[in-house]
């Protein structure tokens, strides 16, 4: 390679400059780290979410009436102070957000990480601590995602559900609803399967959240793990509760 | 006072030190010494070599001064240069313990151990200015250790009687590398300093009798280049690898030292080389260097080897009655912490007899059973157990079942360029810093006291000094890169390097290295003698022209070539070795780190010549490395007392 | 005692130059002792390949005892091989069995671009570092040093942070090639301490936007830290991003008193 070869320069001046600041957010969402933060702010949210709707659906033991009673409730939130499904359309709408702010910072770093290394490894990886919960985030999280496009045709728009009390699908009789869509055993294994990944995703993502936020003492950092893995845990436990009740006949119409 | 015979000291080699009382000496420099106006120092171009603890910290503070800088250094990053492997500490007069220290302490212990053949001058500037650096290193940042009040700790040391040793666990020196490193970083990043990384010194121009630059090989791309300034700091360490086993770096070499050399400025003392004890043994015939173990460990283990030749049994088999607790035989007072090179010259002579231990019969114990058993183990790995554990990971033998095996081994090198007060070279306009000058440590150094020279030299000493010797040229014109002499430079240079390629012999640098390496041990290392020091100086010579016509180096001379680095590196040291032995040959007597066999008491203590050899050897470049002339700049002690040094 | 390792194979990537393509090269090392380091082991079969008149293997390092960070690797998959909280010159052979097959890569990040073979080139590093990895002052002007007391707790966590020796492993461990773990390292180290306060926020701010010119983002592997040879802990990148937040904040704050 004897091609003649630039004269390198020597390195210098490295920090001069000034940096343009872009309004605060956008500023801090302009960096890896805060597209971090981003995500974790918007997971803190999300786990909230699965979390009340998890234990909102255990209604479902105490029969129709009491979760379809749960539904109607949720409507009324804060009624008559607020009309009445608005404060459920202002939830709906936030986690919406904050589920598109969640897959755009995860779709900008993947590309970002990507980036940092275009060739890969020619030779296999011995991962030490990388777990399949932390590698497998962008695969459980789209799964995820897809299962949940699934779940709000099948039980919140019907679209995949149309065998309700009457053989169609009717909206206020969540009970029937979900009843009817989990004898039906592909769902039902699709339901325990995206959940299953749920959990795989939350294992690590609830623990990476204080990573992410910078949320450190010596004397909790044990329990970061631990807490994430039994948040995971019960949520998972709880969902995946569900569609193998009705399948087992504890739960039917 | 002993009296010194009345020779005369070369006119090349005046110490400058400056007149009045020894305490007054540095303030009387300091008020004294011509400055350059703020707005006048941009005027000025500097180029740095070496950005270890001397080079990093004196870019950095030239830079802040308003000094245009240039740094070189052939690692990648500046933050790599071997001070940061050193563990100890750094001593500072300090006094935080009030227990007596000094900066007249320090400059009688450190006069002392360097066996009065450093300049006092120069000593009691490094003692005064030992406690700024504490102050500096702290405002940077280093994480020194500290006591629960939130006060600097600090630890005693070998050759004191006080603790004024401040260290950052076992890695002080790459604390306070980082320390420099980091100012040096801010200096790049503000545009201060320009950084020339991956770039070797191969030669330095000289012109009209002063240093006009330096000429340097791109390692990346093989390219030379011409680089001019008005003044020329290196600042490029020892020279231990001359021994090719050493506790340096691999890459630590004396070429941008030798090439100064050759260019005019004289070399001081290059036999004054330390040894130190306690170094994990050669293991077999692929060691590339060696690893050193903290002294500390001589507190607590025991030293000895078997009485017998054909001991064939593990150490724990071994009775008592077939064990030669040699140090504690010898000297009953001292036993296994007598001093440094007592203790190494001891278990030479064992293994040299035969009764060295391990695989290659060339180490002895440093058996922990006896302190396991009197303090237990949690106590012993408290102790020791960082140290054990970097044992095991070397040696793959561990200590608690075991006995260490250790063997001295070189790691300091106590000569260098000769340098006046203000750390310039006989060469007007290039000057010297930390380990690659001769200035402070006599024949040896003391523990802790490597760290102190290299960042006093950088930050304290060098920008005075600098600005002295600039003041003068203010808008005048020095030579630029377009200069003959430059071209004719780069053209050596070149020559050389596409020599080393042409010769197509059939051995590796790597080769010739070792077997140099070998002879200098054998010959120049921890004992020398007349006969020893005549044979080297007839097989140095003749591996050398071996080297020049058997040299095999593959690739070429563009792009990156670390074969081709290497083998410029070992031309040098050819040189250099040869420039050792003559030295030592020459200095007939013994004092620390020189130990000639004829000149010792019956008990083995160096005898020094203080009638004939209180003086500095500098050595003068005359063309030919077999031939090089001894210059004597002659020592003299208004303060400090001469004396044998005992340790009883 | 000294054993020997015999019939390795070694696949070593060979690559000559940036931008070359480059491949694994197999070599049969027939026998070493288990006393040789890895990278003596690579002076070995370099001085053999220098016998046969081939050009050597090229590849980082200098001090060999696991503190000058210049030594890099991929071994066998690992960052600096497979013995923990190591660098890769304090590797010995004895980590191999006979028969064994090592392949050794250099460390890949677009960051880290590729001089040749094995070497890579890890300036990000230091252009960091001159993004705000420092305490200024200037040379003279410091107090006295028991002026600033520091908790010896803080002194410690901060000597932990500092051990960083900027080898890269945390960066070519990563799946993400992110270099969070050094720059939450150096900025714990110099955030943890009262002298460093008065830039705290400056340097976390300056440092992780430079870090983000040239790496991939942190998503929490650990990896970094499994392969980090000082086993620096992931808190110092919790550490640096709470800095960098509250940065965003008081920095501005700060630059709206002007």
């Amino acid at each position: 390679m004897s091609t003649a070869t630039p004269t390198r320069q020597p390195v210098t001046a490295t920090a001069v400059g000034t940096r343009k600041r872009r309004p605060l957010l956008l500023d801090l969402y302009g960096t890896a780290v805060g597209k971090k933060y981003a995500m974790a702010i918007s997971g803190i949210a999300m786990m909230g979410f699965v979390m009340f709707h998890m234990l909102g659906n255990t209604k479902m033991y105490l029969g129709a009436a009491e979760l379809d009673g749960y539904a109607e409730f949720l409507k009324k939130l804060l009624y008559p102070l607020a009309p009445k499904e608005s404060v459920l359309w202002i939830l709906r709408v936030s986690l919406l957000g904050m589920l598109a702010l969640h897959l755009h910072a995860a779709w900008s770093l993947t590309v970002l990480n990507r980036h940092a290394r275009p060739v890969r490894y020619q030779s296999a990886r011995d991962y030490q601590e990388a777990s399949l919960a932390s590698r497998s985030m962008r695969l459980s999280g789209i799964v995820v995602v897809m299962f949940m496009v699934w779940h709000l045709l099948d039980l919140t728009f019907g679209v995949v559900n149309t065998i309700g009390t009457e053989g169609e699908y009717v909206r206020s009789e969540v009970y029937a609803n979900v009843v009817r869509s989990f004898e039906r055993w592909p769902v039902a294994l699709f339901y325990v399967v995206a959940n299953l990944l749920l959990g795989l995703h939350l294992a690590h993502g609830a623990w990476s959240i204080f990573q992410s936020l910078g949320w450190n003492n010596p004397r909790f950092n044990a329990w970061r793990v631990a807490f994430a893995r039994g948040f995971a845990a019960i949520v998972v436990i709880g969902n995946i509760s569900f569609p193998i009740a009705v399948t087992v006949g504890i739960v039917s119409v | 006072m002993t009296m010194l015979q009345d020779r005369p000291t070369d006119t090349k080699l005046i110490s400058k030190v400056p007149d009045g009382a020894l305490a007054d000496k540095w303030d009387n420099f300091k008020a004294n010494a011509k400055l350059v106006n703020p707005s006048n120092k941009r005027k000025f171009k500097i180029i740095v070599v070496g950005t270890g603890l001397a080079g990093a910290s004196a870019a950095a503070s030239l830079a802040e001064l308003g000094y245009r800088v240039d740094a070189f250094t052939f690692h990648d990053s500046p933050r790599r240069a071997h001070s940061i492997a050193a563990q100890g500490g750094i001593n500072a007069a300090k006094n935080y313990q009030g227990d007596g220290d000094s900066v007249s302490r320090l400059f009688t212990d450190t006069i002392k151990g360097g066996d009065f053949r450093s300049r006092e001058g120069n000593v009691y500037r490094l003692a005064q200015v030992s406690v700024n650096i504490i102050d500096q290193m702290v405002a940077q940042g280093v994480p020194f250790a500290r006591e629960y009040g939130g006060l600097l700790d600090n630890r005693s040391f070998g050759g004191a009687q006080v603790s004024r040793t401040f260290y950052a666990r076992g890695q002080t020196g790459q604390q306070l590398l980082l320390g420099a490193y980091q100012q040096l970083s801010r200096q790049i990043g503000l545009g201060g300093v320009r950084l020339f990384n991956r770039c070797e010194l191969v030669d330095i121009v000289v012109i009209d009798g002063r240093a006009a630059g330096i000429v340097t090989r791109d390692l990346l791309t093989g390219e030379l280049t011409s680089h001019a300034a008005h003044a020329v700091v290196l600042a490029t360490g020892g020279y231990g690898n001359a021994y090719y086993l050493s506790t340096n770096a691999m890459n630590c070499n004396v070429t941008a030292a030798w090439r100064a050399h050759q260019r005019g400025a004289y070399f001081a003392n290059p036999c004054y080389t330390q040894i130190h004890p306690t170094c994990i043994p050669q293991a077999d015939e692929t060691q590339s260097k060696l690893t050193l173990m903290s002294e500390s460990l001589r507190n607590d283990g025991r030293v000895w080897v078997p009485k017998n030749f054909d001991e064939n049994r593990a150490a724990h088999e071994i009775p008592e009655q077939d064990r030669d607790y040699f140090l504690e035989r010898l000297y009953p007072a001292y036993g296994n912490l007598a001093p440094r090179d007592i203790s190494s010259r001891a278990a030479k002579r064992l293994v040299d007899k035969g009764l060295g231990v391990g695989p290659l019969k060339n180490g002895v114990y440093l058996d922990f059973a006896e302190a396991i058993g009197r303090l237990g183990r949690p106590v012993v790995e408290e102790r020791y157990g960082n140290l054990f554990e970097m044992y095991e990971r070397i040696a793959g033998e561990n200590p608690y079942d075991q006995p260490m095996r250790i063997y001295p081994a070189t790691h300091y090198t106590m000569g260098g360029l000769w340098v006046d007060y203000e750390l310039q070279t006989t060469i007007p306009g290039l000057y010297a810093a930390g380990e690659a000058n001769f200035s402070d440590h006599g024949t040896n150094r003391l523990g802790a006291s490597a760290l102190m020279q290299g960042l006093a030299d950088g930050y304290f000493v060098l920008p005075y000094t600098i600005s002295n010797g600039l003041a003068p040229l203010l808008n005048k014109t020095v030579p630029g890169t377009d200069h003959p002499e430059f071209k004719r430079v780069e053209t050596e240079a070149k020559v050389r390097f596409q020599g080393y390629l042409n010769v197509k012999g059939t051995r590796s640098p790597d080769y010739f290295h070792r077997e140099l390496g070998k002879l200098i041990w054998d010959y120049c290392g921890m004992e020398r003698d007349r006969n020893g020091l005549e044979k080297a100086l007839t097989e140095i010579p003749a591996l050398y022209s071996e080297f020049k016509t058997d040299l095999r180096v593959t690739g070429t001379g563009e792009g990156i070539n670390q074969t081709l680095e290497k083998a410029g590196r070992v031309d040098d040291f050819f040189q250099l070795g040869t420039l050792m032995c003559k030295d030592a040959l020459t200095r007939e007597e013994s004092a620390g780190g020189h130990f000639r066999v004829e000149y010792q008491t019956e008990e083995g203590e160096a005898v020094r010549d203080d009638e004939n050899f209180c003086h500095v050897a500098a050595w003068e470049w005359t063309g030919d490395e077999n031939n090089a002339t001894r210059h004597e700049e002659q020592l003299t002690f208004e303060t400090a007392q001469l004396a044998t040094r005992s340790y009883k | 005692m000294t054993h020997s390792v015999s019939n390795l194979t070694l696949k070593v990537w060979r690559q000559n130059g940036p931008a070359d393509k480059g491949q694994f090269e197999t070599h049969v090392i027939e026998s070493i002792t288990d006393e040789a380091s890895f990278l003596e082991m690579l002076d070995v079969l370099n001085e053999r390949l220098i016998g046969e008149n081939k050009e050597a293997i090229v590849f980082d390092h200098d001090c060999r005892e696991g503190i000058c960070g210049t030594c890099s690797l991929m071994i066998n998959g690992q960052a600096h091989g497979p013995q923990r909280g190591s660098t890769t010159c304090q590797l010995h052979m004895r980590s191999f069995k006979d028969d064994d097959t090592i392949v050794i890569e250099p460390w890949r990040a677009n960051a880290f671009p590729i001089i040749k073979d094995l070497m890579v080139d890890r300036a990000a590093f230091d252009r960091i570092v001159e993004s705000g990895g420092f305490i200024t002052s200037p040379t003279g002007g410091a107090p006295d040093a028991n002026l600033i007391p520091v908790p010896k707790p803080v002194a410690d966590a901060a000597m932990d942070a500092a051990a960083c020796i900027g080898c890269g492993a945390c960066v070519a461990a990563c799946p993400n090639s992110a270099a969070n773990l050094f720059v939450g390292a150096k900025i714990t180290h110099l955030n943890l301490l009262p002298q460093g306060q008065a830039e705290r926020y400056k340097r976390a701010e300056a440092m992780v936007d430079k870090m983000d010119e040239h790496f991939g983002s942190c998503t929490n592997h650990g990896e970094c830290s499994a392969a980090c040879p000082k086993e620096i802990s992931l808190d110092v990148i919790a550490l640096m991003n709470k800095d960098y937040r509250s940065a965003k904040f008081k920095n501005r704050k700060q630059l709206s008193r002007k």
